[in-house]
């Protein structure tokens, strides 16, 4: 089966985010007063080919993720699996 | 002693490093393209220099990381071998879990480019060996991810073992955790800093220091007195 993966990467909740806190700044000057705890991240798609199953494909992000797409001492992911038609 | 400068795609101060090790220091250096692998052990110390490897996709030495040189590189650093990450290559250091922590932009978001006073924390280091403790060295610094950051146990770690090598001293230029420009591993064998040496290692540049030259002879005295311990 094929599978359409959705990854998002953001700093882990404790690490400040310099350009998350200039956002929440630029935000602050257009007026929006009521936004706090902005964070920029990365969001990653990809499709992956011939798995047998989710499992498998849930199995294959999670090790490209800890082993390139993200530094797990800074950053935070999730990600969505989603099969492919046909 | 002889030298290894490794290049990536996208290194720029690989000639500056060769430069200071060949020309200054005379001692002789071999250039190494990344996609081999090599046998280290000829080598006494090992500079993976500065630049934009691979363009910093993803992270600033992510993909550098992945290198078939830094397969050799990992090996020939697990065996006590001496290895300098300049800027970049601090980053692949790092990338590559040769040294704890991480980097993170500069919390100004902006590319910082300009000389600053590193004060020396650590002077028993084979790569600060000429220089005393609290003595302050004028380098330059150019980068865009400078903002080391380790977590709270890992930093006491770095201070508890005298990782930490070079602080800045006034002004901190990324917003590094401690005010943190280089540290080692616990073996002080492996050596990763920000500012760029090999920039300022002779007063002919006429930009005002040449403090990085105390670096590159830190290294040479350390391979030279273990060769005379060695009956070499």
């Amino acid at each position: 089966m094929d599978y359409k993966v959705e990854i998002e990467i953001l700093l882990k909740e404790s690490i400040l985010d310099p350009q998350g806190q200039a956002v929440e700044d630029g935000l602050e000057k257009l007026d929006y007063n009521n936004v706090s705890d902005v964070q920029v991240g990365k969001y990653i798609e990809l499709e992956l080919e011939d798995l047998a199953s989710k499992e498998e494909a849930s199995k294959q992000v999670e090790e490209m993720c800890q082993r390139l797409l993200t530094n797990p001492v800074i950053e935070d992911y999730t990600f969505e699996i989603e099969e492919l038609e046909g | 002693m002889k030298f290894a400068v490794v290049t990536f795609p996208g290194s720029n101060c690989d000639q500056d490093c060769y430069h200071v090790v060949n020309e200054v220091l005379e001692e002789p250096t071999d250039m190494l393209w990344h996609d081999n692998t090599a046998d280290l052990s000829e080598y006494d110390c090992v500079i993976l220099p500065g630049g934009f490897s691979y363009g910093d996709y993803l992270r600033t030495g992510a993909i550098a990381r992945f290198s078939p040189m830094m397969e050799s590189v990992i090996e020939y650093a697990k065996n006590g071998g001496l290895v300098i990450g300049i800027c970049n290559g601090f980053q692949i250091l790092l990338e590559a879990g040769l040294l704890p922590g991480a980097m993170k932009i500069n919390n100004s978001l902006k590319f910082v480019c300009k000389h600053i006073d590193l004060e020396v924390v650590n002077a028993e280091t084979p790569f600060t060996n000429q220089c005393s403790e609290g003595e302050l060295l004028n380098v330059p610094v150019a980068h865009g991810e400078g903002n080391y950051h380790i977590d709270e146990a890992g930093l006491q770690e770095l201070i508890n073992n005298d990782q930490i090598v070079v602080k800045y001293n006034n002004e901190n230029p990324n917003g590094s955790m401690a005010n943190i420009a280089g540290i080692c591993n616990k073996e002080k064998n492996i050596f990763g800093l920000m500012p760029h040496p090999e920039r300022c290692s002779e007063s002919i540049l006429g930009n005002g220091s040449d403090d990085g030259y105390k670096i590159f002879a830190s290294i040479l005295e350390y391979v030279t007195k273990r060769g005379e311990n060695n009956g070499r």
